[in-house]
């Protein structure tokens, strides 16, 4: 469904995205893995055509975003961004409403369609006992659903979600990430989204592509990706990875000692 | 409460307003005969016998262009106050405290400066010219105050404030070093209208109904801008190209309402705020009802403004300040509070 070809983007000199290329299914969950500064939200946002790139192709159901007006282009991909100064004034219903932007007018008149569409999303992230509550008002993690419920209400069969979790406490992650997991399954979405945690995105997604540099390291099921070997060599630090007791994932663990092989252990002193 | 009534109420304090102001002045003509005299203008009744003469020449050749001048440059104000406020996503967004006024103004002098051919043509450069400046000043303080992707109100009132006396000062400039013509200026600048009758009023009509038309239409696209120009793009909003047309059609509005009764502060800042206070913060709903209490609000000022000193007339740019300047801190307060800051 969504097709990334050789996608080159810098910022001035410095060059963010060499050359990346990935693909994501419709039903499919790809989490974009890496250290910080590696590209993973250059590379969600030069997907959704806010950044001029110097090479390479967007292609949604083999339609070219650069083809596209901005507001066709909104009907094939929405994005879930950080939730981060978002516009407090407004009610979680009126934001949510302003997902259905690419399918309305100038002046915006939202009709039956649109009302529904908005109904559905507040009901898919449980949002409605606080569709009229002000955003203004509401926690991190509720923030962070008004932007999945506005993104689902935008009706496009991609999203990239750029760090939804960052802010949020274990609770509030593990609902977000199931709830988007949920989506890709039962709406047939392609989902590609920047995870930091190595072990959400191990347990919830299908494939990982590993980001280092503004280039893909290995793209592949958790197995493949999440090794001792590649994790300790991309992020400088030496991890454990065991096999997760429920599911069999691989689950990764700091192994405590830093970067500094001489560095003391610790938790092996204290013991 | 719904648009309609909000509109409903607006329009009802707003007539209220323009009845109060056409009826004070040195001659003072009873409300009712204002009415009277309205209703017979427009149904070809007969007039009250005393009320025929005098009372109908002060009122449709002296007051009410006047009134309909201050109403349309209240509006104005008002409507691209609450547009900028929009677009900059800053609620001290005024098109005084931006600089909008002060380079509108600069334009206007230079154009007066020059001695056109016949009075008529001035008359229509004038605004182009103030709008020109407008134009010149929010590109210049826009770029000055933006810091990366955001833009703080510190730098954005700091960057009005010079801008701003930078462009008073080259208008005094030019003022003090020519002649008689623009002498007449000085009054204007305060809040005075230049000219009186309906040459003014009908000059201005274009300007003013083609920004404000085109500013009342804006309001989804200005409630979809409030995520920040990049999740606009995303959320399908060609973000950059309609902030463009949005800046003009804001500086065209206030440029307009510049050129023709001078720089009067603080009315795009009060209204909106108030609106928002009352109807809520949705763009769709706050440029209309902004751009009628505007209308109000000068309407008021201006009154109280002939009547303080009465027979003398203080420009009414003093009395917006007076009531402005303290609400400007209580606002400034309030949206440190709010973060902005």
């Amino acid at each position: 469904m969504l097709k990334i070809e050789g996608l080159s983007v810098s910022y001035g000199r410095r060059r963010a995205l060499k050359g990346v290329s990935l693909g994501v299914d419709s039903g499919e969950v790809v989490a974009l893995i890496g250290p910080n500064g590696s590209g993973k939200s250059t590379l969600i946002r030069a997907a959704s055509g806010v950044l001029p790139v110097d090479a390479g192709d967007v292609r949604v159901d083999g339609r070219s975003l650069a083809e596209l007006s901005t507001m066709e282009r909104a009907r094939y991909l929405a994005v879930v961004p950080q939730a981060r100064n978002l516009p407090p004034a407004f009610s979680v219903y009126e934001s949510i409403l302003l997902g259905r932007t690419p399918y309305l007018g100038w002046l915006g008149r939202a009709g039956d369609t649109d009302h529904e569409r908005v109904r559905y999303a507040l009901e898919r992230t449980q949002m409605q006992p606080l569709a009229d509550r002000l955003v203004g008002e509401l926690s991190g993690g509720e923030q962070q659903r008004v932007l999945l419920a506005r993104a689902l209400a935008q009706d496009a069969p991609v999203l990239l979600l750029d760090e939804p979790t960052t802010h949020l406490d274990l609770q509030h992650r593990e609902t977000l990430i199931h709830l988007v997991r949920e989506l890709a399954s039962s709406r047939r979405l392609a989902v590609l989204m920047v995870l930091h945690d190595l072990n959400l995105a191990s347990l919830y997604a299908d494939r990982l592509s590993l980001l280092v540099d503004g280039e893909l390291r290995a793209t592949g099921t958790p197995e493949e990706v999440l090794t001792e070997e590649t994790l300790s060599m991309v992020y400088h630090v030496p991890v454990h990875v065991i096999p997760h007791p429920e599911y069999g994932t691989p689950l990764i663990l700091p192994d405590g000692r830093g970067n500094e092989p001489n560095m003391v252990n610790t938790k092996a002193d204290r013991k | 409460m719904s648009f309609a009534r909000a509109i409903l109420i607006s329009c009802v304090l707003l007539a209220a307003a323009l009845v109060l102001s056409v009826a004070f002045g040195p001659v003072y003509i009873p409300p009712g005969t204002v009415l009277a005299l309205f209703l017979a203008r427009a149904g070809g009744a007969a007039l009250p016998a005393e009320a025929a003469g005098t009372f109908s020449t002060i009122l449709f050749e002296l007051r009410l262009p006047h009134a309909l001048l201050i109403l349309l440059t209240g509006a104005a104000l008002a409507g691209s106050g609450a547009s900028y406020q929009g677009l900059f996503r800053n609620p001290l967004a005024d098109p005084y405290l931006i600089g909008v006024a002060s380079g509108a103004g600069l334009g206007a002098v230079i154009a007066m400066s020059i001695r056109w051919p016949a009075d008529l043509i001035g008359l229509y450069v004038i605004p182009a010219a103030a709008f020109a400046g407008a134009v010149a000043t929010v590109l210049i303080v826009y770029s000055l105050a933006r810091y990366g992707r955001s833009l703080p109100t510190t730098t954005l009132i700091l960057a009005g404030v010079a801008v701003s006396s930078f462009a008073t000062s080259l208008t005094s400039f030019l003022m003090l070093r020519s002649t008689e013509e623009l002498r007449r200026a000085t009054g204007w600048l305060l809040g005075g209208s230049l000219m009186s009758g309906w040459q003014p009023v009908l000059a201005v009509l274009p300007y003013v109904a083609v920004g404000l038309a085109i500013l009342v239409t804006s309001g989804h696209a200005l409630n979809v801008l409030q995520f920040g120009e990049e999740q606009a793009s995303q959320m399908g909003l060609p973000a950059e190209r309609v902030k463009f047309l949005l800046l003009l059609a804001a500086s065209l509005t206030a440029a307009s309402a510049v050129a023709f009764a001078g720089i009067i502060g603080f009315i795009g800042l009060i209204v909106p705020h108030l609106v928002r206070l009352l109807w809520g913060a949705d763009y769709r709903r706050l440029i209309p009802l902004s751009i009628i209490s505007g209308g109000t609000a000068l309407l008021i000022a201006d009154l109280m403004a002939r009547v303080v000193l009465q027979p003398q007339v203080v420009p009414v740019g003093i009395v917006t300040a007076l009531a402005g300047a303290p609400f400007f801190l209580w606002v400034l307060r309030r949206a440190k509070n709010q973060g902005y800051w």
